[in-house]
This record gives structure tokens, sequence and C-alpha cells, in this order.
């Protein structure tokens, strides 16, 4: 991890590589800081990331051995304890900058207070309770008002209960903020452009427009009409220009409103763009990758909805991608153009506006994941279940409900469906003996039916059931929205399928299986 | 309200140097090509003809799958390549191996193309007559119809922004302008201002479907307005007036960065290609006729000999020299060993994807388990 960007903070000093601004509870508040063992940071704005954080410090959480948890404080506040800075992320979970993690184990809630309330009322806090001080794990101490040292007084109306130490440290999570899927994508195009110039962006109302569902948005301002292209409505042409360019060198982005509307251009992505480098036994490669939102929305009828996984999935000389969260969409998005082959890359216009906690690694824009590569998105040992795209979503909840009922769900985000990660699929049925596949397409000749044919293969002695397919009903999208919901999976179906893969089909109380 | 005519009462002219039995038209008229580049075009010409003959005759005997000739086209072939340079990128259709043969490809080359064995640049993936050189600046040649065309759009972008002294130059038949790709790449060409020059070799047939039953327009060259583009209707097997307009062409789209469209009247002597005989939908006479009375080699070489640049004796020699030579080729392709199995697996994506190395073990291994259910010669 880099960490550069982080601000420093060796114990018994405080250097600030950039400047932080807190806002006192009280105007006029006065901080006399003469005496404190460490400088407040100085005014400014927090940078963290890269990224400006217009923060205001109203809040300090205190770090002990026993953990800190604050429910009231900012996600982005940072906080100074003896010299070590911490910074509060979503879901209460405390993380130094330096990449430590604070403990953060213990059953009372610290309310915080101004800073310099804090500071004071922390310490004072502290010894009132008669903690021992070595058990206490960075401290603040601050003098107010001239006093030196420790007073008892001073907690105004600051309570401050301190859990004590009950278990050990949870484990870490280095979540720091949330990113749409949206902007993961944005940002993952903004740095590809950034870094590589020959890698530009094409489709209809990419530029001007912003994107049609802005994940081109300031692209064209940033980067200029040459590497933005806003195409003449002809999917067929866009896409042979894109690989026409790819021939020569260029890294192009193309993108299809809809990869419906890529049937129109399905020659290019196929006959040119994946089977150029066989046909010329190497000499042309194409770079190139076509992405766009595939699979069903919400009521935009039967030929706006179809999913393309398995059409693509089945040719070689592709390689096909489909991002769940910010994470992987960044990730998979970035691998895919630094690819030198064709990419058909499947996002899901319903997951564009979803949120999802992204690491300081995922933030870096060296960051990448590999292709061919799945992701355990929850481990469990008594059935598997694959998913991508929007289906991890609902694979993830179903397998919540199904905990309920004593199963004990792994769910599998594919993440890549051209190269699929065999092993890990092969590895998890081998752990659970039981299989579920779910997806939105065709059910005839798709995802879950290539899955099926793999685990039968490599893994039938390890069945203990039949493998359940979950899949979009074997129609063509209907509008009227009560139809279109018994279209395609629903959660429930998920956690039906999974007790009948356990053989259970009534809930029952929990048991080994 | 004025409705503007489907067509124009006359059709548009076409250009012109020399006449049917290779006289300038006009004395006047600069010729504009020297004897040493007139003759290396004549002797291209001639080296086509005979390589076409040769390998369509092969595909005759059994010992090839499929050929397609250039026969009656060979002044497009050749003389469109001398204007060109050789930074110009080339996106044929298929009947243009002329272009190829003008930049350097050897009668070697075109023959393990043909053939699929191991020392053709094709690693034995493509059908014959597929071509390609990245050197040669030829892009493979690829079998859907008109996809080259916005894919030469998409190069000449390119080139465009890397701002050099260089165009590209996408070929096509009448037919293929019926594909939407067509309409597509011209209209994106000219929007885009793109460096690109697009012949239309306008051979009077699409397999058996005449120009009347392709389009009801004026020919190709009208269509170039359309969108915006200059185009230009040249006489296909006058070398000296293709040679002229493409030159000047290629100047257009280089300095002034937009596309050009060439119209190439000429008649498809040959058959489509060996999967047909034309004589079903039109008369041995007719083909015969256009053969021999309009040969773009007779006409050229017909100009050469009265400027006293070539003999008979010469054509004697060159006609022998080619004919040995192309025969060696096919020979010598014909012998050499076939691809090896690794090259099946080679070159699906830029690096070997490990289900690729297990696939290929596994054949191994069952070759080497069950010899006599293959075949003894195949090269591991």
């Amino acid at each position: 991890m880099d960490n550069s960007q982080f601000i420093q903070f060796p114990p018994g000093s405080a250097k600030f590589k950039r400047s932080m601004r807190y806002v006192p509870r009280d105007p006029g508040e006065d901080l006399d800081m003469e005496d404190s063992e460490h400088s407040l940071p100085p005014e400014g704005e927090f940078h963290l990331f890269g990224e400006r954080h217009p923060m205001s410090l109203t809040r300090f959480v205190v770090a002990c051995e026993g953990g800190v948890e604050d429910s009231d404080a900012e996600h982005g506040s940072v906080v100074v304890v003896t010299g070590v800075a911490f910074v509060v992320m979503a879901e209460h979970q405390i993380r130094t900058l330096d990449g430590e993690r604070a403990p953060n184990n213990f059953e009372d809630e610290i309310k915080l207070g101004a800073v310099d309330r804090t500071f004071v009322s922390l310490s004072v806090g502290f010894e009132g309770l008669g903690v021992k001080e070595e058990k206490m794990w960075g401290i603040l101490r601050q003098k107010v008002g001239g006093a030196s040292g420790l007073s008892s007084q001073g907690l105004g109306n600051h309570m401050l209960r301190l859990r004590p130490v009950t278990s050990a440290m949870r484990s870490y999570s280095s979540a720091t903020k949330e990113m749409t899927v949206r902007d993961a994508l944005n940002s993952a195009l903004d740095e590809e452009m950034a870094a590589d110039p020959n890698v530009f962006v094409m489709g209809e109302e990419v530029g001007e427009y912003q994107g049609a569902y802005k994940i081109t948005k300031g692209l064209l301002d940033k980067y200029g009409p040459e590497r933005v292209v806003d195409t003449p409505i002809t999917e067929a042409g866009f896409a042979g220009i894109g690989v026409g360019s790819a021939y020569h060198g260029l890294k192009p982005v193309i993108e299809f409103m809809t990869f419906n509307f890529s049937m129109q251009a399905i020659d290019h992505v196929i006959n040119s763009a994946a089977k150029s480098n066989y046909m010329s036994a190497g000499q042309i490669n194409v770079p190139i990758v076509f992405r766009g939102p595939n699979g069903p929305a919400a009521g935009v009828g039967a030929q706006h909805s179809q999913c393309y996984g398995a059409w693509y999935g089945s040719v070689p000389g592709l390689k096909v991608l489909v991002p769940y969260s910010s994470e992987d969409a960044r990730g998979l998005l970035k691998a895919a153009i630094r690819d030198p082959d064709p990419v058909v890359f499947l996002e899901n216009e319903l997951l564009y506006g979803e949120s999802f906690p992204v690491s300081a690694e995922v933030l870096d824009s060296s960051f990448c994941l590999p292709i061919g590569k799945a992701k355990i998105e929850r481990e469990g040992k008594d059935v598997t279940i694959t998913a991508f795209s929007k289906m991890v979503g609902y694979a993830l909840k179903a397998a919540e409900i199904l905990e309920k009922d004593g199963i004990n769900a792994e769910v599998i985000n594919l993440r890549s469906i051209r190269p699929l990660d065999r092993a890990t699929i092969n590895a998890s049925v081998r752990k659970t003996n039981r299989l579920v596949t779910v997806e939105e397409g065709f059910p005839q000749h798709g995802i879950g039916a290539e899955i099926c044919a793999s685990v039968v293969e490599d893994s039938f002695g390890y069945l203990d059931a039949p493998v359940e397919r979950i899949a979009g009903a074997d129609v063509p999208t209907p509008y009227a929205a009560n139809l279109e919901r018994m279209a395609f999976p629903q959660i429930e179906d998920i956690v039906r399928a999974a007790k009948r893969a356990c053989y259970r089909s009534a809930p029952m109380a929990a048991s080994a299986s | 309200m004025k409705f503007l005519p489907s067509s124009s009462e006359e059709r548009v002219q076409c250009f012109r140097i020399l006449d049917e039995d290779g006289y300038p038209i006009s004395s006047n008229m600069m010729e504009h090509m020297s004897k040493e580049l007139a003759l290396k075009v004549y002797r291209g010409m001639v080296t086509l003809n005979t390589m076409d003959k040769f390998l369509y005759e092969a595909q005759r005997q059994g010992r090839l799958s499929f050929s397609l000739t250039s026969f009656g086209e060979e002044a497009i072939n050749l003389a469109s390549a001398a204007a060109l340079s050789i930074d110009d990128i080339v996106l044929a259709q298929y009947r243009e191996p002329g272009v190829l043969l003008w930049r350097g490809f050897a009668l070697q080359e075109f023959a393990n193309q043909c053939f699929g064995n191991n020392i053709g640049h094709g690693k034995g993936r493509q059908m014959p007559i597929h071509y390609g050189s990245k050197k040669l600046n030829y892009v493979t040649i690829s079998s859907p119809l008109a996809t080259q065309l916005p894919q030469a759009v998409g190069m000449a972008y390119s080139l465009k922004l890397d701002k050099k002294d260089a165009c590209v130059v996408a070929f096509f038949g009448d037919g293929t302008t019926s594909e939407g790709d067509f309409h597509a790449a011209l209209n994106f060409a000219a929007v885009m201002d793109a460096p690109v020059v697009f012949i239309c070799r306008n051979n009077g047939w699409a397999i058996s479907t005449q120009v009347t039953e392709q389009f009801r327009s004026d020919g190709v060259v009208v269509k170039g307005q359309a969108y915006g583009i200059s185009s230009i209707r040249v006489d296909g097997n006058d070398a000296l007036a293709i040679y002229n307009v493409v030159c000047s062409a290629r100047e257009m789209a280089v300095n002034e960065q937009r596309p050009i469209l060439i119209e190439a009247m000429t008649y498809r002597v040959s058959h489509h290609s060996t999967s047909d005989d034309s004589t079903k939908y039109r008369s041995k006479d007719v083909i015969e006729y256009w053969k021999t009375m309009h040969s773009p080699i007779t006409r050229l070489r017909n100009w050469v000999e009265r400027k006293g640049w070539w003999s008979d004796k010469e054509e004697f020699e060159l006609r022998i020299q080619t004919m040995k030579q192309v025969k060696n080729a096919i020979d010598e392709a014909e012998k050499e060993e076939m691809p090896l199995l690794r090259e099946m697996f080679t070159d699906v994506y830029d690096d070997l994807p490990s289900n690729l190395m297990e696939q290929e073990t596994l054949v191994r291994e069952t070759i080497q388990r069950h010899p006599e259910d293959f075949p003894k010669d195949m090269p591991l």
C-alpha cells in the first residue's frame, strides 16, 4: 500500500504532511495548545487518497486497548491520538492512517466532544474511570486553561463510557469510503486515460451528453474530443472503427448503450476482434474493450433486457468480465483496458447507482484485479451459490436468509465468465458438496449450464445433490411489472433452490448437514 | 417544389488516359509514369495473372481447398499499389493480392499461405488467399464483406492522431456497397475527416448478382456525394488512369485529411471463386469477349511496346520465368510440413491460457495412447 499520501504520525511527534482543518464545537473556543504534547492539526483541508475532504473535526475518538467506537463519528473524521492518526470510517471502524488497525472490540460507547474538550475530557475521563494508564493506548493529553496535568473535572456534558476489553481484535476492515459503481467505472476510465494516451473512449452520447448512464462524465472536458468520441448511430460502424483503430495500436474503449444493441455489431466483436489474433497468426492483436450495461434493467422490455454473458462467453479469443461491486468495477475495467486481448465488459444498469465500500488499495490508481479469478464473497460450508453481476447481491441476501435456517451458504462472485474460474468453483463444491448457479440470462445454454458441466466433469464424486440452476425465464422479457418480476430470479428463488439442494424444503432447526 | 431526380440523365463520366488499344486519348495529356515504373507495373500484372492461373489449377487438381483469382482486374491491383507508399495501410477484400505482390510479398509466401504449411506466415490458420502481412502494411484478409471498411476508418483515425504522412486504402467490390458497414464507414469517415481512400472495384458481378440487381443508383461513385465525400469514376482497366487517380486521391486524403471515393470500372473475368462456375449465369462468349478485347494487360503492353520499352522477346522471357517461379513456389509449398500441433492453441489470446495448455497436453496424451486413430504424418 502506498503510504505517501498518509499523514505520518510517529509517536511523540506530529508531523503533518498535509494540512487538516478542524472546527471547534463552540465558536470562540479557547484552544490553548501551548502545553500540549501534540499540536493540533493546522487549519486547512484534509487530503487523503488524493481527494480533498473538507472535513470538520467535530469529534474525536479515544483509542485504547479495549478498542474504540463512536457511533457519532463522521466518516472521514480524523482522530489524532498520541501522534497516531486514526480515520473514522464507515461501520464505525477505526483504522490508523499508517495502516495499522486500531483494536475496536469493546462494549461501551465513547462519546466524543469537540477537539479541545475531548483532549481534556478523555484524559480526565479515563482518569476518572480509574482505568490503568498502561492499559490505555494512545490517550491524548492536553492541558486546558493553563492547568497542567490532568483534572478529574472538565468532563462537561460529555459522557465517557468505556468498554472493558472482552475479546480479541476483530478482523481487519480496511474500508475507507464508499463509492458507487458509476464512480468506480468513471474513475477507472479517467485514470487509465491519464496513464496511457492511446486509450480512448468511443460510443453514442459518451461525450457532450456525459454518457447515456453518465459513466463517461467529465471525460470530454478533461481529454478532449479526440479521445472521447461521440459517434453517429451505428454500432456496426463504431465497433468496426474501434477494431480498426486497435489494429493500428490504439486502445479503444467502445461503449454500447446496452449490449442488446451490440447485436448490430456482433460480427465485429466476434469475427474481427475475437478471431483476429488467431487468424493473423499473432500479427494483429486487438486490445479493445467493449463495455456497457447488460441484462435486464427495470421495465424495459424484451429488446433491452437480454443477458449476453453466454453468447460472448462461448467465443474463444474473447475475455468476458462481469463486475459486481465498485471494487470489481474498478479493478476489472483497469485490467480490461490494459489487457492486449479483446474484452467484453458486461455491466449492469441497476448497479451503477449502488454504493460499495472501497479500501485505499482499491482507490489507488495502480489497482488492478486479475482476469479469470472469482471471488468468494461469503464463505460457507453447506452449499455453493455462484452468481455474477446483480445476482451476487441477491445471492448474499439469500445467504443471510438461509443462515437463519441453519444453512451456511458460500457465495462465489464469478467476476469473469471467460475465462471461467473453474478451480475456485470446483474447490468450493468439493467443500460444500452442493451447487446452485444463479444468472439472469436465458436458461438454455446459459452460464449455469457450463458451470454444471464443469462440476460434473471435475467433481462428480463430491456432489451430494443435483445441481440447481436458477436463470431467467425462457421467454422474451415481458414489460408489465408483475410479469417482469416473474421472469427473473428473485431472492426467494435462490433460497428455495439452496434448500432443495440441501434436501430441505421446509424450514427446520439448525443441524449439521 | 422540386424533387431531386433518382438519377441524373447522364451517367458519371469515366476518367481514362489510354483507349482500348493502348493509345493515349489526348496527346497533350501527361502520361505520368516513368519507364521503370510502367515496366514494374506490367511485370506485376503478368505475375499476378500467372500466379492466379496456377493456384486456380492447383485447386482444380485437388491440391488446394479453395482459390480466388483477379483475372481482368490486374490493372487495379498493380497500378493502385504503385501509387501508394509503403506506409499507407491497405485493407483489401480478397481480389487484391497484386497490392501485396507489389509491396514485396514473395510468390513462395503466397503459396505457403494457400497450402497452410508450417512456414507460411499464417501458421495454417486461414483458408487460402486470406493473405496478410504486418510488415508490408497489408491487413489480413477477413471473409465477411465490408467489415474492413469501418476498420479502415478506425485505422485512419489512429494515423490521424499520429499525424503520419500516410493514409489508409480500403478495397471492396460493387456488391459490398450494399452492406451496412459500407454506409457506416463512409459516413463516419466524412464526419471524422479520416484520411481514407475507398477504392471500389466495380466489376459488374457479385457471384451471380449483376450490378443492376445490386443497386439502382448510377454505380457507386454517386454514393460518395451523399456522405459528403469527393468521388471519381475511373476506367479500371487503364493502368495509367488508375495510377494517376490513386496518386491524386492519396494526396488529397493525406494533405487535406479527408476521405476520397474511387469507383474503378472493370469486369470480373474470373468466376467468383473456385466454388463458382459462372458459365451457369453468363455466357462463355461474354467472358471470352472481356478477357480478350478488354484485357488490361494487353492494353498496357501495347502502350509500353509503342514506347519502345518492351518487346516480344522480353514478353516471352517474362512469361516463361514467371511460370517457372510460380510452379516452383507451389511445389515447394506443397512439400513443406504442416503446422505443428501447438499452433492450434497459440494466438487465441496474447498469452497461452492454462486451459488451452491443459487441452494440448491432453491431446498429446491421447495421440500417444491411440496412435492408430491419428494420421501418421501429423507433425507434433
